[in-house]
């Protein structure tokens, strides 16, 4: 181990390997993924993410929302995420198609998102779980995030984006609580986020651990 | 602490035994004095700030109210800024430090126009700044390990490239023909980061590459700097010091080429581990898990050169804090090591994936093993650069004690609270609300570590300012401070 020009050698193979088994022949196969267009349903799935959602991922991405959430469901047997109603199948690689930020997370200090559109579909429940998690939850840990919000003096007719609060955290007298444009852009990714579509592959993937699951109920 | 035993040259450094001895080594510090200095003022100044912020997002864990009004400092933000000002911050600038303290003592080659380095040093510092800023302002990009904004990544690449660069000239000067196992680690670590740098950078966030591949990519990153960088740079100065300090020659020395190839092939492929259950391809993440178990071939070499080693030289211990922070830094790498191979089996994994427990694993190493290294190595080295010693023995002791303390209160607290958050997502009638309120002990724990560690970084801190003001500004340097080596015979 006395020659540089081995240990150089040896260091570059192995950097070569990794980065051409991990990286590189990742890059191949997933370049295979497409879309998967149902005849049935005329459309191709994923669909695409409208223009406000992806506005809101990027709220999502700068106040760090992924130190607590993640966004991937696991296969049946692999921990309680479908007992816990985080979505009806497994993520599987095609659902991320279209996303050019992948946020799967690795810490769950909250609950799993890749289908909280699918749980909550009111626009308001977003805003005042953002608001102040209180209002939803009473024992919610989750942060308060009132500078997504402005509070401001009514003048004329109140907003109708105003929020609908209860008296212990309504504004004073004649003023309200509005949503930001980040808010709104926020609310609108997380409702957005479902993956409903049953792809071909998700019948095959992992058979094996969710008919264990069937035998065990 | 500065009057340490400086008994022994590394096994294999060669370095001439006669009366000019010092008096070359002495040449080379001074070479290396400016840069060096700079590195560890700058290391020591992120290590100050990032413990400030991981104080607030540990309150954050169990008080989720505390600063949740500011935008600036909502733990998303908090979190990911004390993780990265610790990581670029303070890891780097010191790894800088050990880097080249160590090739210029090796090689027993001067470093040559440090000026550069001075520069390079700046940038890398105005990169780091402007990516823990951004992150704060809300600019992160949200990938662990990666959150810096994207418009610092080029500064830090490029004032990387002239860092590495400068490290691999130094070695290149080396008048030995011997490669002493430390230069292994160092020239695998300078070799793997821009590597990792480079195509994270490009496939993440140039040319985003398509759907979970990046999640792959990303893994591959984080753990690649903390095992090819960060614990690299720390083995290759455990290789350094442990015989250096106990002069004692180390233990089954034609063992440790194995031990570092090995190292290097299984680390290079262990991240994806991580990535268990996630929507990527099977065998991405089979890989990982195969090669953390082989891991357990390089933690025997390794714990096989330097446990009995220190265990010959242990009435080193008494004298010298800096030995003692290297056997913590060398039991911290063996206990998460072993952590981490048992935790990539998918039964354990399925209670410790998601959970706090990751977190306390990041620690381990983070701080565990390079933090506690980089510590005992600047207490070697500092007073040799400034050629003054120590002001305080006191403020040392306080901070090897409070780090330690610190530290096992916040390994424990975050692993043990990791285990019972994981026995209770796994089990679906528990709610978020019960799980956080079985935390919060645990999360308590934790804080108390971060507050003692914070007290140990400023003894710390105070310390090396008030050595390197004495240095700039005092009189005549000691140069009679350090006793001349006797040879040493490499245990071959």
């Amino acid at each position: 181990m006395n020659r540089f020009s081995l240990i150089f050698l040896g260091i570059f193979v192995i950097a070569a390997l990794s980065w051409s088994s991990l990286v590189f022949s990742n890059q191949r196969a997933y370049g295979a993924i497409t879309a998967h267009y149902d005849e049935n349903e005329g459309k191709a799935f994923p669909q695409p993410i409208p223009g406000l959602a992806q506005r809101g991922k990027l709220v999502y991405q700068d106040l760090g929302c992924v130190a607590c959430h993640t966004q991937q469901v696991r296969r049946p047997g692999f921990g309680s995420d479908q007992e816990r109603g985080w979505g009806e199948r497994q993520s599987v690689a095609r659902d991320y198609l279209y996303e050019d930020r992948v946020l799967l997370g690795a810490m769950r200090l909250g609950p799993d998102l890749r289908n909280v559109g699918a749980r909550q579909t009111e626009a308001a429940w977003y805003l005042q779980h953002l608001y102040d998690p209180k209002l939803v939850n009473a024992d919610s840990t989750k942060p308060a995030y009132t500078f997504l919000f402005e509070t401001r003096r009514i003048v004329g007719q109140p907003s109708s984006e105003a929020l609908a609060l209860p008296a212990s955290h309504a504004a004073a007298a004649g003023y309200e609580v509005v949503p930001t444009d980040r808010a709104l852009a926020l609310a609108a990714y997380l409702a957005n986020l479902k993956d409903a579509y049953a792809y071909p592959e998700i019948n095959h993937v992992y058979v094996e651990a969710a008919s264990k699951e069937g035998e065990q109920k | 602490m500065a009057s340490a035993p400086r008994t022994a040259t590394a096994a294999g450094s060669a370095a001439p035994s006669s009366g000019t001895g010092r008096a070359v080594q002495a040449a080379i510090d001074a070479s290396a004095r400016g840069p060096v200095l700079l590195f560890l003022v700058s290391a020591i100044g992120w290590l100050v700030l990032a413990s400030g912020l991981s104080l607030i997002s540990s309150i954050q864990l169990h008080t989720p109210s505390f600063l949740a009004d500011s935008p600036w400092l909502t733990y998303g933000r908090s979190q990911a800024a004390a993780l990265n000002a610790a990581i670029y911050g303070w890891g780097f600038n010191a790894s800088f430090v050990l880097v080249f303290w160590l090739m210029a003592r090796l090689s027993q080659s001067a470093l040559r126009v440090p000026s550069v380095l001075i520069v390079a040093g700046l940038f890398w510092n105005v990169g780091v700044t402007l990516g823990v800023g951004g992150i704060l302002a809300g600019d992160s990009t949200s990938v662990p390990w990666l959150e810096i904004p994207t418009y610092a990544a080029p500064l830090l690449f490029v004032a990387y490239a002239l860092i590495g660069a400068w490290a691999i000239v130094t070695f290149s000067g080396r008048s030995s023909g011997r490669i002493f196992a430390s230069q292994w680690y160092l020239l695998a670590a300078l070799f793997w980061f821009p590597w990792l740098y480079s195509v994270a950078q490009m496939v993440l966030f140039f040319q985003p590459a398509r759907g979970t591949s990046q999640s792959v990519v990303a893994a591959w990153y984080a753990h690649g700097v903390s095992s090819l960088w960060f614990t690299a740079i720390a083995l290759a100065a455990i290789y350094y010091f442990v015989p250096k300090i106990t002069g004692k020659a180390l233990r089954h020395y034609d063992l440790a080429a194995l031990g570092f190839w090995t190292f290097l092939l299984f680390s290079s492929f262990t991240g994806t581990a991580a990535l268990v259950g996630a929507p990527v391809p099977a065998w991405t993440t089979a890989a990982g898990v195969a090669a953390s178990l082989f891991l357990i071939v390089p933690v025997l070499i390794i714990g096989l050169n330097h446990f009995p080693t220190l265990a010959a030289g242990a009435d080193a211990l008494q004298g010298s804090t800096s030995l003692r922070f290297m056997l913590v830094g060398m039991i911290a790498f063996t206990v998460s090591t072993l952590t981490w191979i048992v935790t990539s089996l998918q039964s354990i994994a399925v209670t410790t994936q998601f959970t706090l427990f990751g977190t306390a694993q990041t620690q381990a190493v983070l701080y565990g093993v390079f933090s506690m290294v980089a510590f005992g190595a600047i207490y070697f080295l500092a007073p040799r650069l400034a050629q003054r010693e120590w002001p305080s023995l006191a403020l040392i002791n306080a901070h090897f004690w409070a780090s330690t303390a610190g530290l096992i209160l916040c390994i424990a607290g975050l692993a043990l609270g990791g285990l019972a958050q994981g026995a209770a997502l796994n089990d679906p009638a528990v709610s978020f609300s019960t799980i956080a309120a079985t935390l919060n002990p645990y999360l308590f724990a934790n804080s108390l570590g971060v507050i003692l560690l914070a007290i140990g970084h400023l003894a710390f801190a105070v310390n090396v300012v008030r050595l390197v003001l004495q240095s700039v500004l005092g009189g005549a340097p000691a140069t009679d401070l350090f006793r001349e080596a006797p040879a040493l015979e490499a245990a071959r």
